[in-house]
């Protein structure tokens, strides 16, 4: 009854969450380092700017999603760590297919809310071509760090939920402004 | 089931939920590109700006995930008010845990700018807008959560489904707008 008590107070709260909110903070701090070395850039071509809230959420919800239904799967028993697993590859081909819906329409909706404003400073096809192949690159990414950090989880005997998610979100956050830096400069 | 069902099921669950957090990351990103003469008035503010979004997701959410499960087991009563003190203690944490990692983030931006030598704000000022932003959105967040969680159980819908798309879809749009407020709010008091 102890411990259960100290789950509903403000100090045990804190104490549980903290430490992994600092460290997780610290990762996010290394993708405000990279926008940061790209300002003149971000300030140059607003829908370029326009892109990296949505750019970094998309990311990290891919990721939270997968890692959702595969924690989920491995707790009832359903999932096996092999390529050929039925679960894991259906839910990777559907990471992947929902990033190829939507990013394609996130970066026309980019162009035309800057367009709308202000000069959305590149051209329709460049932002559309910037979104959506950021989109596949980071769908993918998002598979590999999702099955990773579970099996590592599942290896040591943590709870996925309570280990995964947060890992998983926040590394994907990272990598969605990585990987719009790098399809930018490769893009246009 | 095959690949293609679990593929199709796992799309049709998913695509609504990324669609309506698409939606609130460009609205996000719409009140960014209007934020560019704070962005070059406090340099160093670019830097805060994926770490004050996920504290709001990472905060929360996990209010939202521990209010679910609470409900599912009884723990909390579903009424709207101040009179428990379970989901009084769980508010407080999240508040304290969401202004505590704000104030963090901006020590830690300052620090690592300053050994970088690249330009950055006075560490008061960042400070200050991090924790202004951090209250602020806490206290916005906190609200949403709360009523949506409460009154879908009460209605009968799974708290679990609901807490996730609620923090997504407003935690960037409410964490970049409340670092706007508190950055003009900062610079008007002088800070810069």
């Amino acid at each position: 009854m102890v411990e259960y008590a100290s789950e509903w107070t403000v100090s045990g709260i804190v104490r549980t969450m903290l430490p992994l909110l600092l460290v997780l903070t610290g990762i996010e701090l290394v993708s405000g380092l990279v926008l940061d070395t790209f300002e003149a850039t971000l300030l140059a071509a607003p829908s370029l700017l326009l892109l990296v809230p949505v750019t970094i959420g998309m990311a990290g919800n891919l990721g939270s999603v997968l890692a959702a239904r595969l924690s989920t799967a491995f707790h009832l028993g359903l999932l096996s760590f092999s390529p050929t697993d039925d679960r894991l590859a259906g839910n990777a081909a559907a990471t992947v297919a929902l990033s190829l819906t939507v990013f394609p329409l996130v970066g026309a909706s980019a162009w035309g809310l800057t367009a709308a404003v202000g000069a959305p400073g590149l051209s329709l096809g460049t932002v559309v071509a910037i979104a959506s192949v950021s989109g596949l690159v980071l769908a993918v990414l998002a598979v590999v760090v999702t099955v990773v950090t579970t099996y590592v989880a599942y290896r040591y005997g943590l709870d996925p939920d309570d280990v995964v998610v947060p890992v998983v979100t926040n590394v994907c956050d990272v990598l969605g402004v990585l990987v719009l830096f790098g399809v930018y400069r490769v893009v246009a | 089931m095959t690949v293609r069902e679990v593929a199709a099921e796992a799309y049709r669950e998913t695509l609504p939920v990324l669609v309506l957090s698409a939606a609130g990351g460009l609205f996000a990103g719409l009140v960014l590109v209007g934020m560019e003469a704070e962005l070059a008035a406090v340099p160093g503010l670019l830097v805060l700006v994926p770490a004050l979004l996920a504290t709001r997701g990472n905060v929360y959410g996990s209010l939202g995930a521990r209010l679910g499960s609470a409900l599912h087991q009884g723990v909390i009563e579903p009424t709207l008010g101040l009179g428990d003190d379970r989901l009084n203690a769980a508010v407080a944490a999240a508040l304290a845990n969401g202004i505590l990692v704000s104030g963090f983030a901006a020590v830690l931006a300052v620090i690592v700018l300053r050994v970088l030598s690249q330009p950055v704000a006075g560490l008061l000022t960042l400070v200050s807008i991090a924790l202004l932003a951090g209250l602020i959105s806490g206290l916005l967040l906190t609200v949403a959560v709360v009523t949506v969680v409460l009154i879908g159980y009460r209605r009968g819908l799974n708290p679990d489904t609901l807490a996730g798309p609620v923090v997504t879809t407003t935690g960037d749009v409410v964490g970049i707008a409340t670092m706007l407020v508190a950055a003009r709010v900062v610079l008007a008091l002088g800070g810069g």
